[in-house]
């Protein structure tokens, strides 16, 4: 297995509030890794971080080999921010376009890619419209329409489902699973929906910016004892300091 | 290809704004209109300084006493008054007076030759009141070194209202614009792009530069054609001027809105860094005042801008007038950008 996302020893604090502490991770090509934990964990933080919005006070995030940040490396990487980040003003396509743009695509790529990307999420009837007359959930799938659009082979996606009908949120998961298994991607996701993080290959719970533990669902279940990953979930939250 | 997206996207929103557009493009014209048919200004002509050539004791005296500078000269024409600051120059011969005004300031040119030719009548009728009769007669002819008798305060104050539209709206809707980018996250977005900071500010640049080229041709147009603003210069260095002063806003306007947390806090800047550079552009002339108010000036963009402006549009100076402007200008571009990119290279912790 080709190990694609690589966290070393990161630690990151936001002045004098530790966020991150001493965080190791390894993510494979071909692997759906779900990130889970209370709010305010410091998933996000990590994130940021893997994409290299953020850099970290100590140790080192790889992606392909390549230190983060990283201005080429980008282009291999698609990102899903948690809050929506879209221009209201311009229609869903334009938006679209306007991402793809910022890749290195050809032109009739570029249109091949959008309209896959805006099926995928079910958007291709909308496309036309504002984005500022969209739907919570309307806008939630065109960002992970816009992380989707260059093609790239390690998707970052920070809660990609959170105001998704089910039947949707289906389809994109299995899309996800899709492009796991054929085209050996390697997906990160964070995720508070339990069943969702049933479907990653990989789990790590997230506390207080720590590892609190690591492994397959069902490792972590039988760790705990539990029943379900919701249990695993609130036993992890019962050392809440 | 991304500075062309970048630039594609920000005409998309503007041109969506129906509101902005007319902000952009229609305001200019309103207040261009407005002030134009508001200015009724007349100096009072005390604090000049004028050459004088060949001139009677007797109205040189007249003229001390009503608080002129009065200065000597053996012999005077246009090029005396340009190098020694003078802002006419009365010519003395054959009990004709022949007066050159400098007419930068159309209303202090009304009031010189008001006093002068007041000055001449008087002295006439004393001197017929003598019995002097041969010599009641005094003659006066009139020279401009730029503008004419027709001219009037708004000529030389419309060049200083085109540079201040496009220092206004493009400081005001770039800096909004990169705000609201800031604010929608969609800055941070691109940040998870491989699009560079420099690339950012060069779409910005490009983009609104165009609007801001926009608009200077369709003010200078409407108050050239239809108000009859006069322009004397070539209309591409009103243009070129108008370019380099909307870099300048457009990149302090983005700059500025790193310190502003809503389009209501960019509104606040309007004040600090609007206001003051119209008053020390030279709506007000500056030639008389303390020597830390020139300074000031020095220090405002616009300041240099409407100096270009007026030298082009209304004195209708070539290029080598305005090289000075222009060059500090693009220093001012260069400064700004370059602060930009640093602030966004920070940002962007590449
Ligand atoms: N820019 C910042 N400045 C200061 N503190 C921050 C900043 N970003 C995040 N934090 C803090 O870091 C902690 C972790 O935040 P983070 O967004 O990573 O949590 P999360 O696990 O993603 O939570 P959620 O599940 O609610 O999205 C929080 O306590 C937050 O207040
Ligand atoms: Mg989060």
């Amino acid at each position: 297995m080709k190990t694609t996302v690589s966290v070393r020893q990161v630690s990151k604090s936001f002045g004098k509030k530790t966020v991150l502490s001493e965080v190791n991770l390894t993510m494979e090509q071909g692997q759906i890794y779900g990130l889970i934990g209370p709010s305010g964990a410091g998933k996000t933080t990590l994130i940021k971080m893997m994409v290299g919005m953020d850099v970290p006070d100590e140790g080192a995030v790889n992606i392909l080999g390549t230190k983060m940040p990283n201005l080429t490396m980008l282009q291999h990487i698609g990102y899903m921010a948690q809050s929506d980040a879209l221009y209201g003003e311009l229609t869903g396509e334009e938006n679209l376009k306007f991402f793809a743009s910022m890749f290195k695509m050809g032109k009739a790529e570029q249109k091949q890619r959008i309209s896959y990307a805006a099926d995928l999420v079910n958007l291709s009837q909308e496309l036309g419209k504002n984005v500022s007359a969209y739907s919570g959930g309307m806008k939630r799938r065109l960002s992970l329409a816009i992380a989707l659009v260059h093609d790239p082979s390690v998707l970052i996606l920070d809660e990609p489902t959170v105001g998704i009908d089910p039947e949707l949120r289906q389809s994109i998961w299995q899309e996800l699973t899709r492009l796991r298994s054929s085209e050996r991607k390697t997906i990160v996701v964070t995720t508070h929906v339990m069943d969702e993080a049933e479907k990653c290959d990989r789990l790590a719970m997230v506390q207080n910016g720590r590892i609190l533990t690591e492994g397959t669902p069902e490792q972590l279940k039988r760790q705990y004892n539990a029943a379900g990953l919701e249990d695993v979930f609130l036993q992890a939250g019962g050392v809440r300091p | 290809m991304r500075i062309r997206a970048l630039v594609r996207r920000i005409c998309e929103q503007l041109l969506r704004d129906k509101r902005t557009l007319a902000l952009l493009f229609l305001a200019p014209l309103l207040v261009l209109s407005l002030v134009n048919y508001l200015f009724q200004h007349t100096g009072d002509g005390s604090d000049v300084k004028i050459g004088a050539v060949n001139v009677d004791a007797q109205i040189v005296e007249s003229m001390k006493n009503q608080g002129m500078d009065v200065v000597s000269y053996a012999q005077a024409d246009k090029d005396t008054l340009e190098k020694d600051k003078l802002d006419a120059v009365i010519v003395m011969k054959d009990r004709a007076i022949h007066l050159i005004l400098k007419n930068t300031d159309p209303s202090v040119s009304k009031a010189i030759r008001m006093k002068i030719s007041q000055t001449a009548a008087s002295l006439a009728e004393a001197a017929l009141q003598k019995g002097k009769a041969a010599a009641a007669h005094v003659a006066m002819t009139t020279d401009y070194v730029y503008g004419g008798a027709d001219t009037n305060y708004f000529d030389t104050l419309s060049p200083i209202l085109i540079g201040f539209f496009v220092f206004f709206f493009v400081f005001l809707i770039a800096g909004i614009g990169l705000l609201r980018e800031r604010t929608s996250g969609t800055l941070e977005r691109l940040m998870a792009t491989p699009v560079r900071p420099g690339e950012v500010i060069a779409g910005y640049l490009a983009g609104y530069g165009m609007f801001a080229f926009l608009q200077t041709v369709i003010v200078v147009l409407f108050g050239t054609l239809v108000l009859g603003i006069p322009l004397a210069g070539s209309i591409w260095y009103v243009l070129l001027v108008n370019l380099l002063l909307a870099f300048v806003a457009l990149s302090l306007g983005i700059l500025l809105s790193a310190f502003a947390a809503s389009e209501f806090q960019m509104v606040q800047f309007i004040p600090i860094v609007i206001i003051p550079q119209v008053f020390f552009a030279g709506i007000f002339p500056l030639d008389g005042m303390a020597s830390w108010v020139q300074a000031v000036a020095r220090i405002m963009p616009l300041y240099y801008a409407a100096d270009a402006l007026k030298s082009v549009m209304y004195k209708g100076l070539g290029f080598g007038e305005i090289a000075v402007d222009v060059g500090v200008l693009l220093l001012f571009a260069a400064l700004f950008i370059g602060l930009n990119l640093r602030r966004l290279a920070f940002l962007y912790r590449k």
